[in-house]
């Protein structure tokens, strides 16, 4: 059971600092009221509720991608990464730690997100809700990989997107369609392949 | 030339055309390269014989 | 030995590929009946699906030598993983292009959202372009093979995910007219299909194994360099 305390501390390690740092989260709320906000006036006038509904999405998307940017800088900026891969916990842990602090932002920003949408844009129902919670997994999975990939290199913020983004539209597709069997596909998949991998990533340079 | 939308038997032709182009494309690419490692190994033995000549 | 046997192999593969291709080439404007439906211009589904077939055969060979790199921790591996994913996005973007002449060619428009097989390669195509951005914000080395190759494992298994995705996607995107049905093939027509097909995974092999070679050359020539100067 040492694994899932090794997962525990780690996930509020990343907890404790952002409630210290309060750097993420605030910027991810405010980016997705200011990101719906343009997306009103990127709407004709007479527009369909499934348009607003795909706006949607994109904006949990690019949000989840400013809070992924910056899940791995803090360990990168200050050489914490070779000091947490020596940490004697298996490497899946790592992953899974701060998958479920990026998770855990996720679903605070959206917490203010979704009221937000509902009053700029009404349309909202219980299987969009949950498609956005099944949806929040697989950006948590994925995305935190990808991010630990971008990080290690010298194109970081500027590559995460590119890595991301082609690996969101299953993503966005299930959630506006409402396909919520599909989202828990793509979950078990990709995130047993991310649990699975992590270790590579991270391996010794 | 009138100008008018090719027709069927151009756009057949442009999709073949794309292809080959881009096969010949990768033939010079991988010409040059070849090109450049004869010029490499050139110099290496020019500087081995050098050496140890 | 390994070296022998390895221009022998792209010999016969090469060999191969023009005399396949250019029989395909002969069956498809000669033998092959012209199509009821869609008249001339389906002549370019001849190379444009053998060519998205091989797309997926590259990638699907990338994959298995990324799978080689991290199992086996396969250095020469690396390379060759990267060469097939490359050869990919080549036949990828030749996808693409003849599949928008055909959409241009068949009802006017250069790009139709409604033929899966065309946004998949779409996906896959800023999927893999990444792939090359992602190797090149890295230094060379086993962390480099590492990433590369859980990249390049994702996006195989993003193949399946996302064409289903694509299909679900049909039902609310705004449906349009323009699209092709598998096309039921005649006999002739299939043969003529299966010829250009061989083709043209002889063309990928070839191409592989050129450009593979010439890595390894350079490889092998920056070590010489090394011990001699």
């Amino acid at each position: 059971m040492t694994y899932f305390a090794d997962v525990a501390a780690l996930t509020r390690k990343d907890l404790l600092l952002e409630l210290r740092v309060k750097e993420t989260l605030p910027s991810m709320l405010l980016f997705v009221i200011a990101t719906l906000t343009i997306f009103h006036f990127a709407l004709p006038r007479g527009t369909g509720d499934t348009a607003a509904l795909g706006l949607l999405w994109s904006a949990i998307v690019f949000t989840a991608l400013l809070g992924l940017t910056r899940a791995f800088v803090a360990e990168r900026e200050q050489g914490l990464f070779d000091a947490l891969v020596l940490a004697p916990c298996d490497r899946s842990a790592i992953w899974l730690a701060k998958s479920l602090a990026v998770l855990t932002f996720l679903v605070c920003a959206e917490l203010v997100a979704l009221p937000a949408f509902e009053a700029f844009f009404s349309g909202l129902d219980g299987r969009t809700i949950a498609a956005v919670a099944l949806a929040d997994i697989g950006i948590a999975a994925v995305g935190t990989l990808f991010g630990a990939m971008a990080v290690a290199g010298r194109a970081r913020e500027l590559l995460l997107p590119l890595l991301f983004l082609p690996m969101a539209i299953p993503i966005v597709v299930g959630g506006v369609g409402g396909y919520l069997w599909f989202l828990v596909l793509y979950d078990a998949i990709f995130a047993l392949l991310a649990w699975a991998m992590f270790e590579y990533v991270v391996a010794e340079v | 030339m009138t100008g008018d939308t090719p027709s069927e038997w151009q756009y057949v032709a442009a999709a073949y055309l794309v292809v080959f182009v881009t096969v010949l494309l990768w033939v010079a690419i991988i010409g040059a390269k070849l090109q450049r490692l004869q010029r490499e190994v050139g110099d290496l033995v020019e500087s081995a014989r050098r050496t140890h000549g | 030995m390994r070296r022998t046997l390895a221009a022998r192999s792209a010999a016969a593969t090469s060999a191969l590929a023009v005399v396949l291709l250019t029989l395909s080439i002969g069956l498809i404007f000669f033998w092959a009946p012209t199509d009821a439906d869609q008249g001339f211009s389906q002549r370019i589904f001849y190379f444009h699906v053998p060519i998205a077939l091989t797309a997926y055969v590259c990638f699907g060979w990338g994959a298995w030598k990324a799978l080689r790199v991290l199992w086996k921790r396969d250095d020469r591996a690396d390379v060759a993983s990267y060469v097939a994913i490359h050869q990919g996005v080549v036949f990828g973007a030749l996808t693409l292009l003849t599949g928008s002449i055909w959409a241009r060619a068949s009802w006017g428009v250069w790009w139709s959202w409604s033929e899966n097989q065309l946004v998949l390669f779409l996906v896959l195509f800023l999927f893999y372009c990444a792939y090359f951005m992602l190797r090149f914000s890295l230094e060379p080395g086993r962390s480099r093979a590492n990433m590369s190759a859980v990249y390049a494992l994702f996006g195989v298994v993003l193949i399946p995910v996302s064409f289903l995705a694509i299909r679900l996607s049909q039902k609310f995107i705004h449906p349009v007219v323009f699209n092709s049905h598998g096309p039921q093939m005649s006999g002739s027509q299939f043969v003529t299909f299966l010829v250009s097909l061989a083709g043209m995974l002889a063309l990928f092999a070839t191409l592989y194994q050129v450009e593979l070679a010439g890595k390894r050359l350079d490889a092998s020539l920056r070590e010489l360099r090394e011990l001699l100067v």
